[in-house]
């Protein structure tokens, strides 16, 4: 082989052989200790900052949509201009009516969601959100149950209630059977849920469509009062045309799709009020401290290494093998750093289990932030690899 | 029978451009043949490292060819040189330079794995001469754990991984007492004869002149002759 045809295979494989390049890597890196530790805390504090911020965002968006997403609805028909499913307004009972009598629509059902002053032993009110559904519905029923609780008989039962054990010590729940007081009409905890979390931090409390209609405080007491209509699509039917023809049908409410009325309700208290543009914001600010933290100690390890990187140079190496040097410091650090930060971000997660707001982290969030972590130090890491391309060779000899 | 490893015709060096230009060298011819101990020698500032520079293609010359076994190589690019160097090139650093985070069998190994070599057996290879340097005992320490004379031999050892043609030792001998420095000389000495490799060494150091089988004077960018030295 030519010295020109062997000059040019060498650069390409020189960054992915194992060879002696990740323990240079590894040892440039560990052996300044204390400029190590600054590495890795700062990529560790890092990710624990982006961990906790997305965890929370996670959470955030499935609280606020939790009730759509749980429902099994294929189309909502709301009020016209509802911004999020807590947040419910009136809608006629007759609507329904309309919808049953739309071609492609199954089954339509009555929903119910208001807002109640929950009496404790103590005198103390919490406000609570009510959820009310028919017993025998299909659709919008509380999930997650504990105990074995038969759903159906539960809200059947006279003033029934089923709470989220999470919100059972704010209630002032201390066991099934306990009496309270929501809106001065009297209810009974038959059954727990568990991990129904809200964003608002009012409890839900799900009962019968018949109790809410009773206590619901901001709606008029009337036997027909509802605010949803969930609709399940008949087998076959076109979601796309049966939403055309019940907004044909009905102008003048908001017709949705399941994901549809999910987003709108998380938009709303994600993006219009505030939390999210600050629990994004915190993510974003901690990755870029990651960055600077990353790039600051990759730099200056790389300058104190010139001289070797030069002797490599004058040995015959090529620049890719130096470049596998510095970014596989990049990697080592950002994964030690990203292991540390992220077992304190699971630790927080298992914490903060029976917290009502709690950070989550689902596996591909546990690895989506590795990649952005790695991702980050290999950045970080070319402002060394600048300058590590100008280095002359014959600086050794001086 | 010795040839002619490598070849300077005419070289020349001119440092910057305009007002500000510094012609280093000037129509340099030498030749440097194998199995032989060339000095290079000269006061400081005479352009003897710029020479040695373009001898071992760290430099490109700006004028006349560098002749690499009768290949001209003055025209290639900066990885091609890598790559020559790594093939035909063994330096020997005045620093020494080795890596302070690698022990001595790693420093060796790392010119296997620049080769792409096998680092199982690169790593034997690594062990087998750093042994023939005297090294057998200090295999596993790292260069703060080793004197002057012996960092100087794993630099060695480093130089010899490639099996190279040519090696060029700068100020060898400038950091060590006079027994290790007349230990370095034999050892290069035995190098270029028992293994007929070609050996260029800049220096300053007259205690090394009666080990050289020649010797070039530089000054001001010329070769000028030198009165009582060996030829």
């Amino acid at each position: 082989m030519s010295v020109d045809a062997a000059a040019s295979l060498f650069p390409r494989l020189a960054l992915w052989r194992a060879g002696l390049t990740g323990l240079i890597a590894w040892r440039n890196l560990s052996h300044d200790r204390v400029r190590f530790a600054v590495t890795i805390i700062g990529i560790a504090f890092s990710t624990l900052l982006m961990g906790i911020q997305l965890g929370m965002l996670i959470n955030f968006m499935h609280t606020t949509s939790n009730l759509v997403d749980h429902s099994g609805a294929d189309l909502w028909i709301a009020a016209h201009g509802v911004k999020t499913v807590d947040l419910a307004t009136p809608l006629e009972e007759r609507r329904r009516f309309q919808a049953m009598a739309t071609d492609g629509v199954g089954v339509a059902e009555p929903y119910l969601i208001g807002f109640g002053f929950w009496k404790k032993p103590d005198g103390v009110r919490e406000t609570v959100i009510i959820v009310g559904v028919e017993p025998d519905s299909t659709m919008g029923q509380p999930w997650d149950t504990l105990d074995g609780i038969n759903v159906r008989d539960a809200l059947l039962t006279p003033d029934g209630v089923i709470v989220d054990r999470l919100y059972a010590k704010k209630l002032g729940v201390t066991q099934i059977g306990d009496t309270f007081e929501i809106n001065d009409r009297r209810v009974r905890v038959v059954g727990y849920t568990s991990g129904i979390r809200t964003f608002t931090q009012s409890p839900y409390v799900f009962t019968s469509l018949r109790k809410a209609r009773s206590i619901a405080s901001n709606l008029p007491h009337s036997e027909k009062a509802i605010t949803y209509v969930p609709i399940r699509l008949a087998p076959g039917a076109s979601l796309e045309d049966t939403r055309g023809k019940l907004a044909a049908r009905m102008p003048d409410v908001d017709v949705m799709s399941g994901p549809e009325f999910s987003n709108r309700s998380r938009a709303y208290w994600l993006f219009s009020t505030g939390a999210g543009i600050t629990v994004i914001s915190s993510a974003i600010l901690a990755l870029f401290v990651g960055v600077v933290i990353a790039a600051q100690t990759l730099y200056a390890s790389t300058m104190d290494r010139l001289p070797e990187y030069a002797t490599l140079r004058a040995m015959g190496g090529n620049r890719f093998y130096l470049y596998a040097i510095v970014i596989k410091q990049a990697l080592i650090g950002g994964a030690i750093g990203y292991v540390l930060g992220m077992a304190f971000v699971l630790f927080m997660v298992w914490g903060g289990r029976e917290a009502s707001a709690a950070p989550e982290a689902p596996l591909w969030l546990v690895l989506a932030i590795g990649a952005v972590m790695e991702v980050m130090c290999v950045l970080a890491s070319m402002i060394s690899l600048n300058k590590v391309t100008s280095i002359n060779p014959a600086e050794v000899f001086r | 029978m010795s040839v002619s490893a490598i070849q300077t015709l005419g070289v020349g060096h001119v440092f910057g451009a305009g007002e500000t230009a510094f012609a280093a060298l000037h129509e340099i011819d030498i030749e440097v043949r194998t199995g032989e101990v060339l000095l290079l020698m000269g006061p400081s500032g005479s352009g003897k490292t710029t020479l040695l520079h373009i001898l071992g293609g760290l430099l490109h010359p700006t004028s006349g060819r560098v002749l690499l076994n009768g290949q001209s190589i003055e025209h290639l690019g900066e990885e091609q040189l890598g790559v020559l160097r790594l093939k035909h090139f063994g330096f020997i650093f005045q620093s020494y330079n080795l890596f302070p985070t690698l022990t001595a069998t790693e420093n060796v190994l790392v010119a296997f794995d620049l080769m792409r070599a096998d680092l199982r057996r690169g790593r034997i290879r690594a062990r087998e001469l750093l042994c023939q340097v005297g090294l057998e005992k200090r295999l596993d320490a790292f260069p703060n754990e080793l004197s002057g004379g012996q960092k100087q031999r794993v630099a060695i050892a480093r130089a010899l991984a490639g099996d190279p043609q040519i090696l060029m030792a700068d100020e060898p001998t400038a950091a060590l007492d006079a027994e290790s420095g007349h230990r370095a000389m034999e050892l290069f000495h035995r190098l270029a004869r028992e293994q007929g490799r070609a050996v260029v060494i800049v220096t300053h150091d007259p205690r090394i002149l009666p080990l050289a089988d020649r010797i070039i004077h530089i000054e001001d960018g010329r070769i000028v002759p030198a009165v009582g030295a060996p030829l």
